[in-house]
């Protein structure tokens, strides 16, 4: 759309300024061509620098020996793939590939089940909805570092608020949440699920806003129950955005850092160690910056394959 | 809709029934609310009882104890400063680069500014600790590490290509008539930008600061990355490292982190509809 509009009406604009202002009309359009790079210039340098320049840079750390004293002397010789051997050799990396998928895929399930409920549980009209829904938002914008921290007290396994609850309703009442190597993958999703869901609800709630009412109305004339009318209707008009929600939870919950960091540095026992904890783990704590730019790269790659379908999601989307 | 429904079935509710059920809704929202936001309670409920803060915390503060608050000031107030500074400096830079790039790629016909745009949503998918672990060294070389403009420049990237992308969808709605008029009056391209395009696009520009400030407020990890000393330390990266320290202060801890979600809280309040815009509008769009 934007594009059409665009040059539908350009080449009249063209005229009153070549024309009206400069004899030479080549010279003025070069002119005005570079003035108008001045626009976008800044910004092209600045993603050059900031995204374009830590891509390209990270590939070749990956074949580089960093080792502490490299920022003090300056040397990273080039080492081959032995980077890549060791990363991969070690059991930590499986461990952390496979907790990635484990806590990526159980966050988007979480998240994108309970937001769309809430979403569609929000467009039934009643009394402060909107002041609801939007409070509901508030998990979403508080720094995710502090939720880490809020939770990780609720979840303490002796004087933690949620073990004490449980404990009222005699369920259990001492689970080691954060503490334990078999449940602290599960919490950490959970906590990952609860900040997930404003997103999810809200960019579902908006999806739904566009369905036609009409559609219902009809549903409802030909006698459709609630869930035909969900599944015939408001799933399949809902298809777009419900791959750009998923889309994009993937992306953010693919490189967590801070939650994981906040919860459990990674462990008990390096059971929440993740892809992005352990790129962080072995550039900034062990100082190996040529280990942990493999393993940024894998998270790159992964990302990689999913920005495809992204992009692909969204120029069906129209654009 | 309502109308249809209740002529076309039999078993149509009478007014009275129907709002009862409109309120029942209401009480359901407000459980879900109340579940949402427990943590939340439960952060602030912590830091007004700070002498309970190694125990079992009751279920509601008896009586209002300002200590956790009064040694979360003396020991975070300064980080959250410069939280504020870091962040402000990051919406400058972010707004300053991305308004009249948005407007460049949404107006001009320049070769090349499709790729652009296609870079600007690939970008958004870089995950930010690689680009930590390469800006470090060359931070390193620049001498930026533990700098507040290393650590701006650094937050800045966190909102400019959704900066981007936000405005150019909102830019690309001004009639070209409009553009064309100012340029006729005379006025060159930067003076058109500055007082034609720039007022037009307020909402989407407040929504993209107001993005890019909460994008740079909640940083942790460029904070944890390219600092290595205490010079510029962010409340985010102060209260990780309070946890570390005093495991046992949990009263402060959380008085810092209710601090801390101060911003969070007022800009719901004031700016709730972009907020809402920005979360469909950078994304959907």
């Amino acid at each position: 759309m934007s594009t059409t509009t665009a040059s539908a009406t350009a080449p009249a604009a063209d005229h009153p300024t070549t024309t009206v202002k400069k004899p030479d009309p080549a010279r003025a359009r070069r002119r005005r061509r570079l003035s108008q790079w001045g626009f976008i210039a800044p910004a092209v340098l600045f993603m050059v620098l900031f995204f374009g320049y830590p891509l390209v840079r990270n590939v070749l750390m990956s074949f580089q020996d960093y080792s502490p004293s490299t920022f003090f002397d300056g040397k990273a010789p080039f080492n081959g793939t032995d980077n890549w051997s060791k990363v991969f050799q070690d059991d930590l990396f499986g461990k952390a590939l496979w907790h990635t998928v484990v806590f990526t895929i159980g966050s988007l399930i979480g998240q994108f089940g309970i937001g769309l409920a809430l979403a569609v549980f929000f467009t039934k009209r009643f009394p402060l909805n909107g002041v609801l829904r939007s409070l509901i938002l508030l998990p979403w914008l508080v720094p995710m570092v502090v939720s880490g921290i809020v939770w990780r007290r609720i979840l303490d396994q002796d004087t933690g608020v949620l073990n004490s609850f449980l404990d009222t309703f005699g369920l259990g009442g001492a689970t080691p949440w954060l503490t334990s190597p078999g449940m602290a993958l599960f919490s950490v999703i959970l906590v990952n699920i609860w900040i997930g869901i404003p997103f999810n609800m809200v960019i579902l709630y908006g999806g739904l806003q566009e369905v036609p009412k009409e559609l219902y109305e009809a549903a409802s004339l030909d006698g459709a129950s609630a869930w035909r009318t969900f599944r015939s209707i408001t799933l399949p008009l809902l298809k777009p955005v419900i791959t750009v929600v998923l889309v994009l939870g993937f992306m953010s919950t693919v490189k967590i850092l801070d939650l994981i960091l906040a919860l459990t540095d990674g462990g008990p026992a390096d059971s929440t160690q993740t892809l992005g904890t352990l790129t962080y783990q072995n550039s900034f704590v062990q100082l190996d910056f040529g280990a942990g730019a493999v393993v940024g790269n894998v998270l790159i790659l992964i990302s990689a394959v999913f920005a495809v379908f992204y992009l692909r999601a969204n120029r069906s989307e129209g654009k | 809709m309502a109308t249809t429904t209740v002529t076309q079935t039999p078993t149509a509710q009478r007014p009275a029934t129907r709002a009862k059920r409109r309120w029942g809704a209401t009480v359901v929202g407000v459980l879900i609310l109340g579940v949402m936001l427990f943590p939340l309670y439960w952060m602030l409920n912590t830091a007004l009882q700070p002498e309970a803060g190694l125990l079992e915390v009751s279920p509601i503060p008896h009586g209002v104890d300002m200590s956790g608050f009064t040694s979360a000031i003396r020991e975070q107030g300064g980080h959250l400063l410069t939280s504020l500074a870091v962040a402000f400096g990051a919406v400058t830079i972010c707004l300053a680069i991305a308004a009249p790039a948005a407007y460049g790629l949404a107006q001009f016909r320049l070769r090349g500014t499709r790729t652009i745009v296609f870079g600007t949503l690939i970008t958004q998918m870089v995950p930010g600790i690689v680009i930590a672990n390469a800006l470090y060294s060359a931070y390193v070389d620049l001498g930026l590490v533990n700098s507040y403009f290393g650590l701006m420049l650094a937050d800045a990237s966190l909102g400019i290509p959704f900066a981007i992308v936000l405005m150019r969808s909102f830019m690309v709605a001004i009639p070209r008539e409009v553009i064309e008029a100012a340029e006729v009056d005379g006025a060159g391209r930067l003076r058109t930008f500055v007082q034609v395009v720039l007022p037009m696009s307020r909402n989407s520009l407040i929504t993209a600061g107001l993005f890019s400030f909460l994008y740079a407020w909640s940083d942790f990890m460029f904070a944890l990355t390219l600092n290595t000393t205490d010079d510029v330390k962010p409340v985010t990266l102060g209260i990780y490292q309070y946890i570390g320290a005093h495991v046992g202060d949990w009263g402060s801890v959380m008085a810092a982190s209710v601090l801390s979600a101060i911003p969070a809280a007022v800009l719901l309040v004031l700016a709730q509809k972009y907020i809402a815009a920005g979360i469909t509008g950078g994304s959907v769009k």
